[in-house]
């Protein structure tokens, strides 16, 4: 195949550090300087949705980045490459929570009742709400020490995430109010994303 | 009632925003950088691209704008104390998917759309079917109009609009004793409009675009043909060169570049009731009692001016407020049902 000019294990320790580096700097700094020029007011007609679009969109791209680590990693044969997983699984947890801080702070503007309404009112944002709360699951016991110290069950609990991606796309399918081809598309992503784990999915269900 | 004596050049809050300012600030930030980032960030991503490699910015397309909008002569609205929305937000936060999908498509599409000349056509039950260019609109006579714009979605503004009552509009074509129901239509041209040429891009909404209103509805001296804006004529994104507008009802409802009206007996089909049905009625009616299957309806972002942060959450009004003057063209119907 045509990615098999990389020798298996090509990819090692410094070059992890490089690539998470890197994590770091492109995902903070697009937040940042999207956030400065939605202060600054000069980001175009409504600063409040692009805000909304930019951290929604943002999350569930590094969450598709997150999923596709571990078939990339297998396929290329550089077993390093799982080391940067995390560290995109967190900041899509962080693009989320931006994105609900934003919706909460510039859009309903701290109306709390409203919030919890609008969560229970609305299917895309109940499902939005639930995805979120599964990455903070997995964010909150992402700590190596509660990796080894859960065994088993973080197992169970991180294989969430499939569930995460999937009511993510649900949530930006019914959040659109007729052009679907995008959500579509992403869609198509997250189950391609899992049919790529078929195998290891069909022996969780069959337990 | 809402319509006041309009004074002659009244100072309006439109006086006192100062475009060069904006301009100018964005320069700035351009030099130091920022924009490129932010041309690629914002959801406009296809005019950031473009941009980035013909090296101009939204300055300078601003700039092709203007020299497409001319200085309106009109009687200008008393100001009445509510803040309005700034003209730069006014301009390039549309819904018109014409022109694509996003609220910053429009400006970025549909800056070499030709809207003159223009004709708009005025037929069906009428004993006087006429066809009106420009200048024939023009001579009916402009006046302002600060109005609040409630969107569907929930975000507000309050506008200046320059147009005449639509009534004014209809009177000249003599509706016959048929006609009941008045339908627009805007221009079917997929040349110049990317939405209709592509379904994918045009977000499944059959083109052209069509709208209708009750002919009471209609002649409620409320609803309003804006020709401009701000004290210009209307930029192509905000539905150049003639657009409906009805204050009391949601946005979607103010049709943009109409090319034709007709005055029916039939209710005339409406584009996003006909896309989906359910959550999209007729009537359309601002009212905060009904909501959206995807929107609370009770309360709205007033976007006015500034930046992140500087909108406020206010409760919505039935009628969008303006229910002194309409209110009783719905009396004894259901408007829970209507919706």
């Amino acid at each position: 195949m045509f990615l098999n000019w990389l020798k298996p294990n090509t990819i090692q320790a410094p070059h992890i550090i490089g690539l998470k580096t890197l994590i770091h700097v492109v995902s903070l700094y697009l937040l940042i300087s999207t956030y400065y020029l939605a202060l600054t007011g000069d980001i175009g007609g409504d600063p409040v949705q692009t805000l909304t679009h930019f951290t929604g969109i943002g999350a569930f791209n590094l969450l598709i980045l997150t999923l596709c680590v571990s078939p990339l990693a297998r396929y290329l044969r550089q077993g390093q490459l799982l080391r940067v997983r995390r560290l995109i699984g967190l900041y899509a947890f962080v693009y989320a929570a931006c994105h609900l801080y934003v919706y909460v702070a510039y859009d309903l503007i701290y109306d709390w009742t409203l919030l919890v309404n609008e969560i229970i009112d609305r299917p895309y944002i109940t499902v939005g709400f639930s995805a979120l709360l599964i990455l903070l699951a997995l964010t909150v016991t992402s700590l190596p020490a509660l990796m080894r110290k859960m065994g088993k069950r973080w197992k169970h609990l991180h294989n969430l995430i499939y569930v995460a991606a999937i009511l993510v796309g649900i949530h930006f399918l019914w959040s659109v109010k007729s052009d679907i081809v995008e959500p579509t598309l992403y869609l198509g992503i997250v189950a391609v994303l899992l049919v790529l784990r078929y195998e290891k999915l069909a022996r969780y269900w069959r337990r | 009632m809402l319509i006041k004596s309009y004074r002659k050049n009244h100072l309006t809050e439109a006086d006192v925003t100062d475009e060069k300012v904006f301009t100018d600030r964005r320069k700035i930030l351009k030099s130091m950088g920022f924009i490129g980032a932010g041309s690629l960030l914002a959801n406009s991503a296809s005019a950031g691209f473009l941009d980035f490699f013909t090296g101009s910015d939204e300055a300078d397309s601003q700039q092709k704008a203007a020299g497409k909008v001319r200085p309106l002569e009109f009687s200008k609205a008393e100001a009445d104390g509510q803040h309005l929305t700034s003209e730069d937000k006014v301009t390039s936060y549309n819904n018109f998917y014409e022109f694509g999908l996003s609220k910053s498509d429009p400006k970025a599409n549909a800056q070499g759309f030709v809207t003159d000349p223009w004709k708009l056509e005025i037929a069906g039950e009428v004993d006087n079917p006429i066809t009106l260019d420009l200048d024939d609109l023009y001579a009916i006579g402009l006046e302002e109009r600060i109005y609040r714009l409630r969107c569907v979605e929930a975000w507000s503004m309050v506008i200046p609009w320059i147009g005449f009552s639509l009534s004014e509009l209809i009177k000249k074509a003599s509706p016959n004793s048929k006609a009941k129901y008045v339908a627009f239509e805007t221009l079917h041209d997929p040349q110049q409009m990317p939405g209709q040429r592509n379904r994918f891009f045009g977000g499944g909404i059959q083109y052209p675009y069509v709208e209708g209103l009750r002919l009471d509805e209609a002649m409620n001296p409320l609803a309003f043909m804006a020709m401009g804006v701000y004290g210009k004529t209307l930029p192509p994104q905000n539905g150049a060169p003639i657009r409906l507008i009805v204050p009391w009802k949601y946005g979607f409802k103010s049709i943009k570049s109409i090319v034709k009206i007709s005055l029916t007996e039939q209710r005339p089909a409406t584009s996003w009731n006909i896309a989906a049905a359910h959550e999209y009625g007729f009537y359309a009616n601002v009212n905060p009692k009904v909501d959206h299957p995807r929107w609370s309806q009770a309360t709205e972002r007033r976007i006015t001016s500034g930046g992140l942060g500087s909108d406020r959450r206010i409760r919505t009004e039935m009628f969008n407020g303006y229910g002194e003057e309409v209110a009783s063209l719905y009396t004894g119907l259901d408007l829970t049902k209507h919706y």
